[in-house]
């Protein structure tokens, strides 16, 4: 299973998170979000780039909660709440965000 | 003690490389926080070697997981006991550990250090007070 950007194909586990993380680009993170039914609007980059940030920092993508914390001190409550995180991503902010930031699955995540 | 909150402590003594003991124990606690219990950390035996800094897992090819713990504070796991006897034992002492800071929400989200060093006597009484003990 693979997703195919600008020729290239980059795999994929069975449920779309990419196998190696490095293979991640911007370009490819719009495929994803095609192919999840999210339109990527400055909103969605800012989450996708946090979780990009925090998974360099910590070897971790953040649990729901810990993302919307932390959303809401970076970017502002109006933001960092849980109903316009979810409006952002329907199928979970942690579990979709991720897949289209090309991190793996989130950690106690089902 | 509020009311259907108990005190968790898990234990770590395993180095952190070579069994998947301490990564899955560092799990294990990262979805146990979702729970909003009164979580400790200890570490004693080899386990102190999980909080040593400059850690680097190139040559071994598994993944260096010991920044996660710098995240602990995120998920309001902020108590990590290390035992002082162990770490001497081992030829360590707390400079040779990585700064693991916390935000305290009841101090103006002071930084604070969430690694704390008490002897082996002191672990005892920390084992002794809890509700809930799990051993990696």
């Amino acid at each position: 299973m693979s997703y195919e950007v600008n020729g290239q194909t980059v795999e994929h586990d069975e449920e779309g998170y990419i196998t190696n993380l490095n293979d991640w680009s911007k370009e490819l993170a719009e495929v994803i979000a095609k192919q999840e039914e999210v339109e990527m609007t400055d909103e969605h980059w800012a989450v996708v780039n946090f979780l990009r940030d925090y998974y360099e920092e910590y070897q971790i993508a953040p649990a729901v909660r810990v993302l919307i914390k932390a959303i809401k001190k970076q970017l502002g409550p109006e933001i960092g709440n849980n109903k316009y995180m979810y409006e952002l991503f329907p199928y979970g902010p942690a579990k979709q965000a991720c897949k289209i930031a090309g991190l793996p699955k989130p950690t106690g995540c089902v | 003690m509020e009311d259907g909150i108990k005190k968790f402590l898990y234990v770590n003594r395993k180095a952190p490389y070579g069994t998947i003991y301490a990564l899955e124990a560092l799990e294990v606690v990262l979805i146990g926080a979702a729970f909003d219990q009164d979580v400790s950390l200890a570490f004693l035996d080899d386990g102190v070697f999980q909080l040593t800094k400059g850690q680097n897992t190139d040559g071994i090819g598994v993944k260096n997981f010991s920044p996660t713990f710098r995240a602990l504070g995120d998920y309001d796991v902020n108590k990590l006991y290390v035992e002082r006897e162990s770490l001497e034992e081992r030829g360590l002492t707390e400079d040779d550990l990585q700064e693991i800071m916390y935000e305290d929400e009841d101090d103006d989200w002071a930084e604070k250090p969430s690694i704390r060093i008490i002897s082996r006597a002191e672990m005892a009484d920390l084992m002794h007070d809890q509700d809930v003990i799990l051993s990696f």
